[in-house]
């Protein structure tokens, strides 16, 4: 026992050795992700800067998971902890964490700034100040499969009706053909963000808004919003499996990269997995924008994701790391994470680089896509936005598992989102 | 007789599908590890093309060799520190009669009824002003908290059922406390100790939140915490094979603590030693 | 804090002491011990003091004001008014019975399995050492990983769960087991119970090995039903160990976040008081208000506890002097 109390001892002394090291020149602390090609670009960037600078750069690795990754930084910026200079942070959280991040308007050359995408630019811009610069993005895709759409010869579908013929149609051929495995549609249906993005989609592109508009008044009630929900819900138990209410993205990949659903709801990252060496569906996967709804106010809608760079106030060398965000965030280091990593740029100039489209063809696509990319409310309702989107995400859960209504529940949704909001202050 | 052998048979039964139960998932783990791409989305009982890459690339894309030491370190000691002060507390709480007693074994097992993420905020401000943070010193403290009420319940509780006759007969013979307590009762609190010391291990052992807000650097992260920064090559992705094979790593040494500690949990209390 | 009053039989010391011993004589052996147990005590008590004593007042403070994530330092009190607001959310209603719910049905099943098994692993058997070992296993596996591995398992599609139970026709379409409410809480509850009763069989086998073999070889040359020895015998014996198991695994359980969180994300179906309090605190940031959740989540485990040990007269006061 003693001698256990004895190593105890000694392990306390070389730690407060260790921790006392002298830090002759600047170094920036960078959260980035720890493993894989994520993080060999992050590292060969930064070393690049840090040459180039003369200075150092340390990385710290956080967890993938975005709600350990958001509470870890809650923790660290409310304490005003200056280990880490950089954040890597996801598009809804410029509002939540703005009173702890800088002003990085300055940092961005007007040119910059007006190649970068208008939605992802007013995005980050909280209260005038633009707290995060954006560093790759995401956007809500269609996949389908190639073969079984020839094999039936159906069109690639356009709106939403079509997609739920169509899939019924093949699942009732391939039925017949002794497949009855087969999905027609596979999402993100559990009870997190990610059903956020899915039932945004859905109700704006119907013309049903994006729960909040731009003035802070909530919208979410409405014809064209319970019609979305009443589509999805009629998917459930016909071309999507039950058990798509408890699948995140990894969740429904699986079973579209087993080759047993027709199309897929998914972010670009399931592209090079679904093509990968040995995958079932390699070379029969197509991509295209989501459906769009019924109704005068119908169009094309994806949900906006992606990554930003900020820089904390608390930061001991905040001129250096805001360089340093200066230098992750220029074309040419966006470039290079594309073709390397196929982290899609947020430089608009870029989805016409010559280079980048031959290895990227998917990028002529995407482009529209991204013009047609719906944020979430995430800016407008402020650091109440987890509260809408949590609220949110109950209601469509609820609806689509079967108690209730979609145009009963969004008048309940309407009122609490009305009072989250203190007559559209927030 | 028939009636007998048929019950005995049923509880067998029950018994093996209950260890089914407890070690099914641990196979289909193994299995996993052995898989990669898409094989990991189809049932197959036994891989078909069986690989070794997610363990080989465990520990080439990090220091987990480091992360498992780290653990250890963090788990042992903060088990330890639980012991040693719990084993003197126990013995004045089973078996001493003070005032306050009582509340106090309440007030320490209050400790145990926040919700950690209640407290994740309050130690993390601690530790920094002790200047702890980053250290495994900070992480043993802070495991501290989860370790030492249940360590010491539970051994107040094994030392107050300890036979009176032990007691006294050293009483008797002009020992004082400290002498009852390492002469007397630690010999035969073997099972007691070596349980509750595994089982504080484990908590230590897979403690995460705490280990993941305490720490920054990647020299001192420990288990879970870098099985839980795993990632695939986008944010999305879940390398389920490496982490499988991770988390395959991560039970073995614990499974040897269990073979190396069998000696103390089965040798029990002898039976000579009752017999005052 | 409620609890069980000094046990009369263990009045004190003195009583128990050689008759030789009375009066100034043993007040003075007393003052005497009671120094002792201060002394045994305290350097535990000031690790506790350490560790716990600001974590857990800033949660009550912060719990009587309207503090917020983004900055701490501006705050006023505001009495009860969180209290009041979480005590009219319906949503926090749902959470406490689910908990409840949650807690009595995985308790009581790992204590059952507990039992079963370390009856089990008690006998002489050949090749106990690694069962025990293999028993232990879940327990080992970390809770944010085992319950990812779960969630794996129990895909309605891909997952061996549903792939086995169709192979064995026990069902004839894969089972949305995270999906549904009732399926997810079950599915919830199974996996908890995976995972814990490891620590129920671990307490309970200490608890057996302590016990007297005596007992036993007198039982049996008298011929008592192994069922019977149980009941009267065996189960009154390791009652206290067994009620510390169940209080310290109730104490888990109705804290549980990682399992739920992992398999169903905010699913109102398996949403725990720890859940709402996280989504509170980290989600949210209204430190005020999820603050008075957690102190709020304290007093019903305090609540539920003493209850526990008053009906199961677990025995806080008295010493081994009552044999």
């Amino acid at each position: 026992m003693l001698r256990i109390f004895a190593v105890a001892a000694a392990i306390l002394v070389v730690n407060a050795g260790l921790s006392a090291n002298a830090r002759a020149e600047v170094t920036i602390s960078i959260s980035c992700s720890s493993l894989g090609i994520e993080q060999q670009l992050c590292k060969s960037s930064s070393d690049a800067w840090a040459k180039a600078t003369g200075n150092k750069v340390k990385l710290v690795s956080t967890p993938a998971d975005a709600n350990e990754r958001l509470a870890l930084y809650q923790t660290m910026l409310a304490a005003q902890a200056k280990d880490i200079d950089v954040f890597q942070i996801d598009v809804i959280w410029p509002a939540i964490l703005a009173p702890h991040l800088m002003d990085l308007t300055a940092m961005l050359s007007e040119q910059d700034r007006s190649d970068h995408f208008k939605v992802l630019v007013d995005n980050n811009t909280v209260d005038g100040k633009l707290v995060a610069v954006p560093w790759f993005m995401d956007a809500g895709l269609l996949y389908y499969r190639k073969d079984l759409l020839e094999k039936y010869g159906k069109e690639v579908p356009k709106t939403w009706t079509e997609l739920t013929d169509t899939a019924k149609a093949i699942m009732e051929g391939e039925k017949q053909a002794g497949k009855s495995g087969l999905q027609g549609y596979v999402w993100q249906g559990r009870a997190y963000e990610g059903l956020t993005c899915n039932a945004l989609e859905w109700i704006a592109s119907y013309g049903g808004g994006s729960i909040v508009n731009a003035d802070g008044e909530v919208t979410i009630d409405n014809p064209q919003a319970a019609q979305a929900l009443d589509m999805a819900k009629n998917w459930i138990g016909t071309i999507s499996p039950k058990g798509v209410l408890s699948y995140s993205e990894e969740e429904s990949r699986g079973v579209f990269q087993s080759g047993n659903a027709v199309f897929m709801r998914n972010w670009p990252y399931a592209w090079a997995l679904a093509n990968a060496d040995d995958s079932p569906v390699k070379g029969k996967v197509g991509v295209a924008v989501l459906p769009h709804g019924e109704g005068p106010d119908a169009r094309n809608a994806s949900a906006l994701g992606g990554q930003n760079l900020a820089v904390s106030s608390y930061s001991a060398h905040p001129e250096e790391a805001a360089d340093l965000v200066r230098y992750l965030t220029s074309a040419q280091e966006q470039k290079r994470r594309a073709l390397e990593g196929s982290f899609n740029p947020t430089l608009r100039s870029l989805y016409s680089d010559t280079e980048l489209l031959t290895a990227n063809p998917f990028y002529e696509d995407f482009l529209p896509i991204v013009e047609s990319a719906v944020p979430r409310p995430s800016t407008v309702t402020g650091r109440r936005y987890n509260q809408v989107s949590s609220a949110f995400v109950r209601t469509v859960h609820g609806t689509l598992s079967g108690q209730r209504t979609a145009s009963a529940v969004l008048v309940d949704l309407n009122k609490e989102l009305e009072r989250l909001s203190r007559g559209g202050k927030w | 007789m028939i009636r007998k052998r048929l019950g005995r048979l049923a509880f067998y039964l029950l018994i093996a599908g209950i260890i089914f139960y407890a070690v099914f998932p641990f196979y289909w783990a193994i299995v996993s590890s052995l898989k990669t791409g898409t094989s990991l989305f189809q049932v197959e009982f036994w891989p078909s093309n069986p690989t070794v890459a997610n363990y080989v690339a465990l520990f080439e894309e990090q220091p987990f060799a480091r992360n498992i030491i780290n653990s250890l370190v963090v788990a042992v000691v903060a088990t330890g520190i639980s012991l040693f002060l719990s084993v003197t507390s126990a013995y004045a709480l089973g078996r001493i009669r003070f005032r306050g007693r009582t509340s106090m074994l309440m007030i320490i097992l209050s400790v145990s009824m926040f919700p950690q993420i209640a407290v994740l905020s309050g130690l993390f401000e601690l530790i920094r002003a002790i200047g702890l943070y980053d250290t495994l010193s900070g992480l043993v403290l802070a495991n501290l908290i989860l370790t030492l009420p249940f360590v010491t319940w539970v051994l107040t509780t094994f030392m107050r059922e300890m036979p009176r006759e032990l007691e006294q007969a050293a009483i008797v013979d002009g020992a004082n406390d400290w002498r009852i307590l390492t002469r007397v009762f630690l010999p035969i609190m073997g099972p007691a100790l070596s349980a509750t010391g595994l089982l504080a291990f484990i908590l230590a052992w897979n403690e995460f939140m705490f280990a993941l807000t305490f720490t920054l650097s990647t020299e001192q992260r420990t288990v879970p915490v870098a099985i839980a920064l795993i990632s695939g090559a986008t944010a999305y992705e879940l390398p389920w094979g490496k982490v499988m094979a991770a988390c395959v790593i991560v039970t073995v040494p614990l499974i040897v603590l269990v073979l190396v500690l069998q000696r103390y949990i089965i040798s029990g209390l002898t039976a000579g030693a009752v017999k005052g | 804090m409620p609890a069980a009053q000094p046990h009369s039989a263990a009045r004190n010391l003195v009583s128990a002491m050689p008759g030789s011993m009375s009066g100034r004589v043993g007040r003075t052996l007393e003052q005497q011990r009671t120094r002792v147990a201060w002394l045994f005590v305290a350097p535990m008590l000031a690790a506790v003091a350490l560790v716990a004593a600001w974590p857990l007042a800033r949660t009550i403070a912060f719990s009587f004001t309207d503090a917020y994530l983004s900055d701490l330092e501006s705050w006023a009190a505001i009495g009860f008014a969180n209290y009041i607001a979480l005590f009219e959310d319906p949503l926090w209603w749902q959470a406490v019975w689910t908990t409840l719910l949650f807690t009595v049905t995985s308790v009581g099943l790992e204590t059952l399995f507990g039992l079963a098994i370390a009856l089990t692993l008690n006998a002489h058997m050949p090749g106990r050492g690694l069962l025990r070992a293999a028993v232990l296993i879940p327990w080992a596996i970390p809770t944010v990983i085992s319950a990812k591995m779960w969630g794996w398992m129990l895909h309605d599609l891909y997952g061996v769960v549903n792939a086995a139970l169709l192979k064995l026709g026990l069902i004839d379409a894969p089972w949305a087991w995270l999906a549904e409410p009732r399926l997810a809480f079950a599915a919830v509850v199974a996996v908890d119970v995976w995972k814990a009763t490891p620590f129920m069989t671990l307490l309970i086998l200490a608890a057996l090995q302590v016990l007297p073999k005596e007992i036993y070889q007198a039982g049996k040359v008298d011929g008592v039903p192994p069922i019977r020895m149980f009941l009267r015998v065996t189960l009154p014996l390791i009652r206290p160990a067994l009620l510390v198991a169940v209080i310290f695994r109730g104490l888990d359980a109705m804290r549980v976040f990682d399992v739920i969180y992992v398999l169903t994300g905010n699913n109102p179906a398996t949403t725990t008081m720890s859940v709402y309090a996280r989504q509170q605190l980290v989600d949210f940031q209204d430190v005020g208000y999820g603050s008075a959740a957690a102190t709020s989540l304290f007093l019903i485990v305090a609540i539920a506890t003493a209850i526990v040990i008053t009906v199961g007269r677990v025995n806080v006061s008295a010493t081994g002097e009552r044999r």
